[in-house]
């Protein structure tokens, strides 16, 4: 090629690039959505409220990559540097704190607007929309962890988890007497810090006190409720019903170790069901084990207090630098809505944040379980809301790891010690 | 250089001299060198450190017996000397990170082959810090071994074959003619070898970033260089360690150059 048709090459590109980047059709804003990875739900709502907006503005989707920590590391990245291209994004709930006291989110301040994206939303997601007072992410989806079990092993052991209060000592007899394991995450990340959060509230207690003052907060896990967490995660560990694989176990290990002969019970998020489904499908489960599967809420701590279960989800946050508010707004109470919410849930299998979605038909169908995954959310206890939740986090799951060095009163007063240091930066994480 | 290298490494030290976290900008406040001595009393950084070592040594020793063989291999082989080649340094071909999710996939419990292989059951590699940096290291020295025979391959083919004939002629045996001829005069080359893979395996991330993310003390430095600065945006500390880590490069540098006399120049063929 000579370099004079080089260039022409060259100069052919760069017009088809120029051409592509102006947009086409319409004059319209376009609003990009950087998504958590799903099997393509938050595209088809992107499409459907561009085609709602009727030409006020188009919804672009922009994937993040598969895990939290990597979602909220590259949207910080770009936030950081004051990036107007994040105009939506899908917002794991405990990051809402952090990246709203650096400035990054909008809050939405018009109390008509407010009570649009609020209404009829579940009272666990609500608590994780806010900082400060303020609106500043709107709960789209919410996510909670029941109790899965066998009812052919739950018979043998004769235990009833649908009886609401079974507890962890009841769970960990049962499976000790039927030989089978319990599916727990206790691999050092997220979902073990979803764990222990749920063991300690559901004994009442709080992994840090004014977790709102961020670095000043005070850590709380040394207390009767920390205690309590740690003895159950020290006796699961140690008995027979524990998982091989304990310390590397997460959502995934769990699930298929459930599904195997071993299994027995299991703490996880509704998305196995439909992924157990999915399997018998394909023809990789048997009909059978997916018939012997049932759900009850999730397990207690102290048989007298009933049970904290975990809250997950994801929020709709705005980024603060958008060039678009207020199409940024109408758009996230498009996406939020009760029936997209419905048929959110019915498409991607994750959890509708607002009640009203429950009562859909077809959400009924598609969730044998829909009432209690309302109810668990709606009780559900969230993570400790803190802009230094990362420290807060990292400190619990280092000291806490792995599940069989746990011990009581030990751990849970090294994790307030770690945890200070770390927060007065006198520590590395 | 001023703008690759002085810049970034002068705004380090800058930043490292601060409390400051980049989701907090209000907290921004200049402590001194308090990061350094927080770092450096700190058990987190020592157990990366010890850690980052362990690696370092174990690869680079094996590697460096294993790489000679190799180099001897393909220095000698006279048939099919492309294939042999070609095969040796395939592991040095493949993306670490891809090498790093291949071997994590086979020594895990669900999809792994391995335990199938020596019917070791449950047994969870990933589970425990030894068992980890076993895998870790031996991925490692797979990995790189291709690179320091190479390196060992360059440093044989300049031992004089006047000197191995003369050697042979004086009745000297296979043993005493590698050690009296071909290591000395392969010194300079060994010891870039071991330089350069001393360096690197001392900048490790990918592996235990891939198998371990970093549990059971299988962090390293560089991981936990990438944590603070990037997963935390922990920019005063998470410099300080950048800048520590760097001084430690220096310093294997220095003692490499210095202290074993490698002289660079001998191998660019100047002396």
């Amino acid at each position: 090629m000579t370099r004079r048709s080089a260039l022409l090459v060259a100069l052919a590109f760069g017009a088809a690039g120029l051409a592509a980047c102006s947009g086409g059709e319409s004059g319209a804003p376009t609003l990009v959505w950087y998504t958590n990875p799903d099997n393509g739900g938050q595209a088809t709502l992107a499409r459907e409220c561009t085609e709602a907006a009727d030409g006020a503005y188009r919804i672009e989707t922009e994937i993040l990559p598969n895990e939290a920590d990597a979602q909220r590391e590259q949207l910080v990245r770009r936030l950081a540097a004051g990036d107007s291209s994040v105009d939506l994004m899908s917002l794991d709930p405990p990051f809402v704190a952090e990246f709203a006291n650096a400035g990054y989110l909008l809050a939405i301040t018009d109390p008509a607007a407010v009570e649009a994206l609020t209404a009829d939303v579940l009272e666990g997601p609500l608590e994780t929309a806010f900082w400060e007072d303020e609106l500043v992410a709107t709960p789209f989806w919410a996510n909670t962890q029941l109790l899965w079990y066998r009812q052919s092993v739950a018979e043998e052991a004769g235990v009833d988890p649908a009886a609401d209060d079974l507890t962890w000592d009841d769970l960990i007899d049962a499976a000790e007497a039927t030989d089978r394991r319990i599916g727990v995450q206790a691999r050092r990340y997220e979902g073990y810090m979803v764990w222990i959060n749920a063991l300690v509230a559901s004994s009442g207690g709080t992994i840090v006190e004014d977790a709102d003052r961020g670095a000043d907060a005070t850590p709380s896990m040394a207390s009767p409720a920390g205690d309590r967490a740690a003895e159950v995660v020290d006796r699961l560990a140690h008995s027979s019903a524990a998982p091989g694989d304990i310390t590397t176990a997460g959502e995934e290990e769990a699930r298929s170790l459930f599904q195997s002969d071993a299994g027995g019970f299991m703490v996880n998020w509704p998305y196995v069901y439909a992924a157990a489904k999915g399997e018998v499908d394909s023809g990789a489960l048997d009909q059978s084990v997916f018939d012997d599967i049932a759900w009850a809420r999730y397990p207690r701590t102290d048989p007298d207090r009933p049970s904290a279960p975990p809250l997950g989800g994801i929020n709709l946050g705005i980024g603060n630098f958008t060039q678009h508010p207020e199409e940024a707004i109408d758009a996230v109470g498009c996406i939020t809505s009760a029936d997209n919410n419905a048929q959110y849930m019915v498409e991607s299998g994750n959890p509708a944040a607002r009640a009203a979605a429950y009562d859909d038909p077809e959400v009924r169908e598609t969730f044998p379980m829909a009432d209690l995954i309302r109810e668990s959310i709606d009780e559900a206890a969230p993570r400790p809301i803190t802009p230094y939740y990362g420290d807060v986090s990292t400190s619990v799951q280092r000291t806490w790891h792995p599940a069989r060095s746990v011990r009581s009163p030990e751990t849970p007063e090294e994790t307030d010690q770690y945890m200070g240091e770390v927060l007065s930066g006198d520590r590395l994480l | 250089m001023i703008l690759v290298t002085a810049y970034p490494l002068g705004y380090a030290l800058v930043l490292s001299l601060y409390r400051y976290r980049l989701t907090d900008p209000d907290g921004r406040e200049f402590v001194g060198v308090q990061n350094y001595v927080t770092v450096l009393t700190d058990p987190v950084w020592w157990s990366a450190a010890s850690t980052t070592a362990t690696i370092t040594v174990i690869s680079v020793a094996v590697e460096l017996v294993l790489g000679f063989a190799f180099a001897w291999v393909m220095f000698r082989i006279l048939r099919g000397r492309s294939l042999i080649r070609t095969a040796i340094l395939v592991p040095y071909g493949i993306v670490t990170v891809v090498s790093a999710f291949i071997w994590r996939y086979a020594f895990q419990l669900d999809s792994g082959f391995v335990n199938q292989w020596f019917g070791l059951g449950d047994f969870n590699w990933f589970g425990e810090r030894w068992s980890s940096l076993f895998v870790i290291t031996l991925s490692e020295i797979w990995k790189t071994t291709p690179f320091i025979s190479l390196l060992l391959l360059a440093g044989l083919v300049q031992v004089p074959e006047e000197l191995m004939e003369a050697a042979k002629v004086d009745g000297a045996t296979a043993w005493q003619r590698l050690r009296k001829v071909v290591l000395p005069n392969m010194k300079a080359a060994i010891m870039v070898a071991v330089l350069f893979r001393t360096l690197d395996a001392w900048r490790i991330f990918d592996n235990p970033f891939v198998m371990t993310g970093g549990a059971n003390e299988t962090e390293t430095l560089s991981f936990l260089a990438y944590r603070q600065n990037v997963t935390l945006v922990n920019l005063g500390a998470g410099s300080a360690v950048s800048v520590l880590l760097f001084a430690t490069v220096v310093l294997i540098a220095f003692v490499f150059i210095k202290v074993f006399r490698t002289d660079l120049s001998q191998v660019r063929g100047d002396s």
